[in-house]
């Protein structure tokens, strides 16, 4: 048997946020967030500090009190239900295991809690430490193991208890970036693996994109998109999620019969009925390419290399064109020639592109 | 070209707490030992010995009745202080100011505190007498202040900040995550005092009850300045056998006391190392 079927291979639940309103001394945290995970699913909430991703998750888990909305859960509503009684597992970001338990008393704790018997708990917290690869450590304390021994630990120890959810606060933040590829990796397979719902809140763009079936991008306290990873890259809805997930050229233009004139380039919009008049078109680093016939005479597209970045099967280009620096990402096949200080003339390709108003051109990450 | 390994002079800033440490501490230590064992006539064991007499033996269990209940007291109490203190706001005014005055409480002893004490709640003091007019008499019973449970009180207005000062290090240890894991795994309030805050808090508020143990065993002034007549407790009996200018006056008695308090201490305080060294490791 192995050890994923020992977690009983659980099947996971629908939740639900209906208009979850939180506010903490006249700061609006939530402002009406709604949210619905499939039952198994894996929602990843991102964005930047302050948003209220970690106040949803934080009264999902019944660790706090909404002002308003409801909390439902397989069904249930539980908006009022203690967080003790509500069956929900959770990763703290760190230093979240007792650190006067062993790993393997850890992960009994919860068990123990529910009054399962010794020898069922010992197997149980044996299995799940095996499912988490730390079949080696169980006798150790916290701080006998890495962080990222420590995060699988608390893991283990918030399945072990087979939770109806399960919630991961930033689980990987504390930790150094290798670790943290692979974790995020080993998360993905456990959670696939016990199949229980599951909502991942982080800040960082790139875990969220990599480990969830879909990414609810928040900002001021609502889910401004929420869809699979791919879409949040490539079609974001807002400009704010256009410029907080990936890279994103802001490129002063005019905006005119649905279309936006770049640079001497016309883009269609993904708004076709904005308005006309001045605007900044957000023109992601791969919509930025090399000018197929490779004239270099004076133009508002040429410009010099300021640096090549190699990124394995793409680089990216930092192009100064004189009055804005811009970045295009290039198969590493086009821009091994493209050293600092080359000439080159860009030109874009025809994406659609979204629009922010009144804030300066710039390149930002 | 010169070899051999560089000697280190790192341990230089510590020479004048090293010689303060000799002098002051080691030194009078190793005096009184050595008196505790001399006599007229050379090496002698009469004054352990003499430590069998009755009123030195009712002085030694006061002075231990004494700092256990002012110990155990205190304890309890200043954790409820420590607790209240580490839960509000870290940077806040409260913590900031109750801190503050417990630095200087727990050194407030002596002279000043028996005074302040008999100026408020003597049987001349203002609070007493104020009471009286409103026919509420705590002494109705006889005036208890100049006793051991006058004592256990005024020893309290040391103890209690000390325990604050000595306990809030390992309350502010203690995470908020623990008490949130221990929620989402289905414990009450009681289960996370019971598995988690409990056993992690309990080698400090031991260790911290031992060390106001050892403070209030080893207090002298306050107890001289309060009571006058006699020797309840073990520090004045010291006192007594040394200053006394009639026929108590037996200094080599009075350092078989004070060694035998030297050596409840030495233990207490070796414990209170050990189980600071645990608490240190849990609640970094």
């Amino acid at each position: 048997m192995t050890a994923a079927a020992g977690t009983g291979g659980r099947t996971g639940v629908e939740v639900r946020l209906e208009d979850l309103r939180r506010r903490y001394a006249g700061v609006t945290a939530l402002d009406g967030l709604n949210l619905t995970m499939a039952p198994g699913e894996l929602v990843a909430l991102l964005g930047p500090s302050g948003c209220g991703k970690t106040t949803a998750l934080r009264l999902l888990a019944g660790l706090e009190e909404a002002d308003g909305g409801r909390v439902v859960i397989a069904g249930e509503d539980v908006t009022n239900v203690p967080a003790n009684k509500r069956e929900i597992g959770m990763v703290f970001q760190a230093y979240s295991l007792f650190p006067h338990m062993t790993a393997m008393q850890n992960v009994e704790f919860g068990m123990q809690l529910h009054d399962v018997g010794a020898a069922e708990r010992r197997k149980r917290a044996g299995d799940m430490l095996e499912l988490v690869g730390l079949s080696a450590h169980v006798h150790k304390y916290a701080n006998q193991l890495s962080g990222g021994q420590q995060q699988r630990v608390a893991l283990a120890r918030a399945l072990a208890i087979e939770p109806k959810v399960l919630l991961l606060d930033e689980p990987l933040s504390a930790l150094d970036a290798r670790v943290r590829a692979r974790l995020r990796d080993e998360i993905r397979r456990v959670q696939l693996e016990v199949g229980t719902t599951t909502l991942f809140v982080t800040h960082d763009q790139e875990e969220a994109l990599a480990i969830a079936d879909r990414v609810g991008v928040m900002n001021a306290g609502r889910i401004e998109q929420l869809g699979p990873p791919t879409t949040i890259y490539s079609r974001p809805a807002t400009p704010f999620v256009a410029e907080f997930v990936g890279l994103t050229n802001r490129l002063a233009g005019t905006v005119k019969g649905g279309e936006v004139e770049v640079r001497g380039t016309r883009l269609p919009l993904v708004k076709p009925d904005t308005a006309d008049g001045p605007a900044i078109a957000l023109v992601r680093p791969e919509a930025v390419t090399m000018a197929a016939d490779g004239d270099i005479i004076p133009g508002p597209m040429v410009g010099t290399v300021i640096a090549t970045v190699f990124l394995g099967a793409t680089s990216r280009v930092t192009v100064d064109l004189g009055d804005i620096t811009v970045l295009a990402q290039l198969p590493t096949s086009d821009a091994t020639s493209l050293t600092a200080g080359t000439r080159v003339r860009l030109a874009m390709r025809r994406d659609p592109v979204l629009i922010a108003r009144d804030e300066k051109a710039s390149t930002e990450a | 070209m010169m070899g051999g390994r560089r000697v280190s002079l790192d341990w230089i800033g510590a020479v004048p707490f090293l010689v303060y440490v000799a002098v002051f501490l080691f030194l009078p230590t190793v005096i009184i030992a050595a008196g505790a064992f001399a006599g007229a006539n050379g090496l002698t064991l009469s004054n352990f010995a003499n430590l069998s007499r009755p009123y030195i033996v009712t002085a030694t269990v006061n002075s231990l009745i004494l700092s256990a209940v002012t110990a155990v007291a205190g304890a309890v109490l200043g954790a409820l202080l420590a607790y209240a203190i580490a839960t509000g706001n870290p940077r806040g005014v409260f913590r900031r100011v109750v801190t503050s005055a417990c630095g200087v409480l727990a050194q407030f002893g002596g002279v000043t505190l028996a005074f302040a004490f008999i100026a408020t709640i003597g049987p001349a003091g203002f609070i007493y007498v104020w009471m009286l007019q409103h026919h509420l008499d705590f002494y109705s019973g006889g005036v208890w202040l100049y006793d051991l449970r006058g004592l256990e009180l005024v020893y309290l207005y040391f103890q209690i900040p000390l325990m604050v000062l000595v306990f809030l290090p390992a309350v502010d240890g203690i995470r908020p995550q623990w008490r949130e894991a221990t929620q989402s795994l289905g414990g009450s309030t009681w289960d996370y005092w019971r598995h988690i805050a409990g056993p992690l808090l309990a080698p400090a508020f031991l260790g911290s009850t031992l060390l106001l143990f050892a403070n209030a065993l080893s207090a002298y002034a306050t107890a001289a300045a309060l009571i006058n007549q006699g020797g309840p407790i073990l520090p004045l009996q010291i006192s007594n056998a040394i200053t006394s200018e009639v026929g108590l006056h037996e200094p080599g008695f009075a350092k078989a006391q004070a060694v035998v308090l030297i050596v409840i201490v030495a233990i207490v305080t070796a414990l209170y190392a050990l189980l600071q060294r645990r608490t240190a490791r849990w609640l970094q």
